[in-house]
């Protein structure tokens, strides 16, 4: 057991953050949906961490579910939710498969 | 102690933070995309507070389901409505002003009497530790879930039940057309769906002995329908679609007859020490298929079929 | 072991300088192509290098192959995202952001 558990998740948990002011700010709607999928590997990353600092084995099936599920969030973005700006869905996008 | 200390503020002021951001915003893009991350800061929270059963229903509610729901409800909004939201006027920042101050009050009232109780004097984990041999089961959330506190469950599963109805009743929105197809969700639903579907089963069968157990195999089994749905692989039920249905209420009857059945010879719920396993993988198995048909209903009940003609009177409105 | 302890702690600290090279990548990198970039590949190494330290200091090989198997699940997930977001921020006409000719 290195030491480096816990600081190392700390670290990731400021990534986190830095993160999340791109979430508030950036331009397009993708920029915020991606620190939302930051979550799938870094949160995956900092639950791995604290199950061996102290949190227990358990805390790894949680950062496999994320890591399965977080990419659902960003799908269903771009599949559905990403519109173009007053436009209405079903415009050019079935052009071509 | 001063790292955990620090991660726990960090975490604490990150929940916070996109809490704020999510209600203070006027565009609901952002504040869905700051709920979900609110959700996912949550399973982080969970993680530090040693709760890791609610940690892994978060994890597989918020990551993989209410982010998927809130933003096809979003696209469907669009859809219909293209108002702006309304201004901010001055009489309203005051009205927000009042009701903030009248909850901080409340809010200080509450916290100072709960740090004035005296401690409880029922000891619980120690009380369910002592039970827990009879339970049929050995981990104690698993046993006071479907054991000790069964009838609860029972009652959150017509919660859930209730939900769709509700949702039935208020009006199911028109399939969306269809954005293009895309070549590599297919691949991924292929890949991903098998391993969702062992998740689920190793979380339901670890759910005796270690944090998982019906609700958290049922959510991740609903993202992989969710999954299934998104990469056109599985197209939308109607409401009139029968196996759909049987499913949801199967789950919920199974719990129901063994409720009867256990009430005909004792107490509600009340299991008999030497069968308390058996029944409880039995409700389990059957609240997990039912419980992840349900869930992912709530993604992939639509009122048109996705080929099919839609009726003049829900069709989407042209631009202006 | 000193030389299990120490493999582990190096590939720990390899995964949170690929972590901060992301992190970096999503604030200063100027459109959404190359942000997914950063987030598809150097969070995802960060990610390997970390799990591929802790299941050097796993108890059971049980658990050390749950760790490792998170990787590839990852991996797969953020090719797909990346590339479906990739795809639709192209039909929507966001432009690749080109360095500004002197």
């Amino acid at each position: 057991m290195t030491g480096l558990e816990l600081p190392i998740a700390l670290f990731l948990l400021v990534n986190l953050a830095a993160a999340l002011w791109r979430a508030a700010r950036g331009p397009t709607p993708a920029d915020r949906m991606l620190a939302a999928l930051l979550f799938g590997s870094t949160g995956a990353g900092i639950l791995a961490l604290l199950a061996f600092a102290g949190g227990g084995p358990a805390l790894v099936d949680v950062a496999l579910t994320l890591a399965l599920l977080a990419a659902i969030t960003g799908i269903a973005f771009a599949q559905r939710s990403w519109q173009r700006h007053g436009a209405h869905e079903g415009g050019d996008d079935n052009a071509a498969p | 102690m001063n790292l955990a200390l620090a991660f726990d503020v960090l975490l604490a002021a990150a929940l916070l933070w996109s809490a704020w951001r999510t209600l203070s915003t006027a565009q609901i893009d952002r504040a869905v995309v700051m709920f979900i991350v609110f959700g996912l800061l949550l399973t982080l929270a969970w993680a530090r507070l040693a709760a890791p059963d609610i940690a892994l229903a978060e994890a597989a509610i918020g990551a993989g389901l209410t982010g998927a729901l809130l933003l096809d409800g979003l696209a469907a909004l669009k859809r219909t409505d293209a108002r702006r939201p309304a201004r901010r006027t001055a009489g309203k920042v005051m009205v927000r002003i009042a009701v903030i101050s009248v909850l901080g009050l409340l809010a200080g009232t509450l916290v100072t009497a709960l740090i004035s109780l005296p401690p409880a004097p029922i000891r619980l984990p120690a009380a369910v530790a002592g039970d827990l041999a009879n339970s049929g089961v050995s981990h104690p959330v698993t046993a006071v879930l479907l054991n000790f506190r069964g009838y609860d469950t029972l009652l959150e599963v017509a919660v859930l039940l209730l939900a769709l109805v509700g949702m039935l009743a208020v009006g199911l929105p028109p399939a969306h057309p269809g954005i293009s197809r895309n070549s590599m969700l297919p691949t991924l639903a292929r890949y991903a769906l098998p391993l969702m579907v062992l998740a689920a089963v190793y979380l339901l069968w670890a759910g005796a002995h270690r944090p998982g157990g019906a609700f958290q195999a049922a959510a991740v089994l609903a993202a992989g329908g969710v999954l299934l749905n998104l990469s056109r692989l599985q197209a939308h039920w109607l409401p009139a679609s029968r196996a759909p249905r049987l499913a949801i209420a199967g789950g919920f009857l199974l719990f129901l007859a063994i409720a009867a059945a256990l009430l005909a010879h004792g107490g509600l719920l009340r299991y008999p020490p030497e069968q308390a396993g058996l029944l409880i993988v039995l409700i389990e198995s059957g609240l997990t298929v039912s419980l992840a048909v349900n869930l992912a209903a709530f993604f992939l009940l639509r009122s048109t079929p996705e080929n099919g003609q839609i009726p003049p009177a829900t069709a989407p409105r042209e631009s202006p | 072991m000193p030389l299990l302890d120490l493999l582990s702690g190096s590939l720990l600290l390899c995964g949170a300088f690929f972590f901060f090279a992301g992190t970096i990548g999503l604030l200063r990198f100027p459109d959404v192509y190359t942000r997914l970039h950063a987030l598809a590949k150097a969070d995802n190494l960060g990610l390997g290098c970390i799990l591929a330290g802790l299941a050097l200091q796993a108890d059971s090989m049980a658990l050390a192959l749950k760790l490792l198997a998170i990787w590839p699940l990852a991996l797969i997930a953020s090719a797909a995202v990346g590339y479906t977001i990739a795809r639709r921020a192209d039909r929507l006409g966001i432009v690749p952001w080109e360095k500004p000719k002197p």
